[in-house]
């Protein structure tokens, strides 16, 4: 799918990774994950929070009950060492505006809320490298800034990001890696 | 970890009732058309009796692993929960765990009254919810296995079907020998033992192949 790629991500970095449809870019951040091990080469990475192209939340269970879990398992598998949660579930839930829906089943919840839903789980999980495929995808403005500003805390917080994304992430654009054409 | 997953499984088949149902009204109805079937030969049913409460109990149980990891595959949970699980034995422990609380013991619990449509000797009826306890865990296992292989597979019903009944097997045979040699008033111990013994292979060894299995689902997507 690409060949001769050399990435190097130091904390406090953000990577946006760009390139047409079908050129890798959602492979590659399953490559990163660990989710994907039919490759040749290298990685060295560190255990990775994704958010993948589904948003990783269950739809019979609310907002909270998704993150409830997210957070438990997540602590309970926490390595040692590992700076736990910084923020309750409220917290998280509060952050990407779900507290009034917090308690309906995902299911009937808007596509941009899922969305949300999805992304409040990087905000509990204790890792320090975040693989974000499409954050932007179902937002509206303001969930699109949140993203931004999102990525720009966690940078800035000693933590390192690789996004695939077709829209611009705000500030954070400054590193973009191109994948070539389609397969 | 297991309290977290368990919690987390046990509130998703809270909310989807129609899968507990679904499972319990096949082997009813399954049972009540055999009952039907024979007529009011009352001795001919008794003699089959052990092997249809077998087969549909098999057949109930396949049921309700189709949706065992496929709603969490659709959402993206799957791969969370892959990225999560730490062991993973543990959480898919927990998973299979809600699946058999709502199948095989639900079965059991029902066993009585489907011994009773088939006109089995209520002698045999404690017998039978025994085998009945030790034999379906061994079920949930092994059938996680296959419905962790065959996830990512679009109408993957009957592929898991194949890949599952011939595991399921071993199961039937001492599942059934042992209810038929109570009903007929035989104290057979050993496959009872032997029922035991299938369900303490499945619980030490399929937790990690369910792991592996999810993995290779997930390549695929």
């Amino acid at each position: 799918m690409f060949r001769n790629l050399n990435l190097d991500l130091p904390a406090g970095r953000c990577v946006v990774v760009r390139g047409p449809n079908g050129s890798g870019k959602s492979t590659l951040l399953r490559l990163a994950a660990g989710l994907y091990p039919d490759y040749e080469g290298g990685i060295e990475a560190a255990d990775a929070f994704y958010l993948g192209q589904k948003p990783g939340i269950s739809g019979l269970l609310s907002p909270r009950e998704n993150l409830q879990w997210y957070r438990r398992a997540g602590l309970s598998a926490g390595g040692a060492g590992s700076p736990r949660a910084k923020r309750s579930v409220d917290e998280a839930m509060a952050a990407v505006g779900l507290e009034a829906c917090s308690e309906i089943p995902c299911a009937r919840l808007s596509q941009g809320q899922q969305r949300r839903a999805g992304l409040a789980r990087a905000l509990l999980s204790p890792l320090r490298l975040w693989l974000l495929d499409e954050p932007l995808t179902a937002l509206d403005a303001q969930g699109r800034s949140l993203v931004g500003r999102f990525i720009e805390d966690h940078c800035a917080g000693g933590g390192a990001a690789m996004c695939a994304s077709h829209q611009p992430l705000g500030a954070m654009d400054s590193a973009a890696i191109e994948l070539g054409g389609g397969r | 970890m297991f309290a977290a997953q368990f919690r987390r499984e046990w509130l998703c088949v809270a909310r989807a009732r129609d899968e507990i149902l679904n499972p319990l009204a096949f082997l009813f109805l399954g049972v009540l058309l055999f009952a039907m079937a024979f007529g009011g030969d009352d001795e001919a049913l008794s003699a089959y009796a052990p092997g249809i409460v077998w087969v549909l109990v098999l057949l109930a149980n396949l049921m309700s692993l189709e949706i065992l990891f496929r709603r969490d595959f659709e959402d993206g949970t799957l791969e969370q929960f892959v990225l999560l699980a730490r062991p993973p034995f543990v959480a898919v422990l927990a998973k299979v765990a809600v699946q058999w609380c709502v199948t095989g013991f639900a079965i059991t619990a029902l066993a009585p009254l489907a011994a009773l449509m088939l006109s089995m000797p209520p002698e045999a009826v404690p017998m039978l919810m025994l085998c009945l306890l030790l034999g379906t865990p061994a079920l949930s296992l092994l059938g996680a296995v296959g419905a962790a292989l065959t996830v990512g597979v679009r109408k993957g019903g009957v592929l898991l079907a194949l890949l599952v009944l011939p595991l399921y097997l071993p199961v039937l045979i001492f599942g059934v020998s042992a209810t038929a040699a109570w009903a007929g008033g035989a104290a057979e111990w050993a496959q009872i033992y032997w029922l035991a013994g299938f369900t303490m292979l499945a619980l030490t060894l399929s937790p990690f192949a369910v792991a592996a299995a999810v993995k290779i689902s997930l390549e695929e997507c």
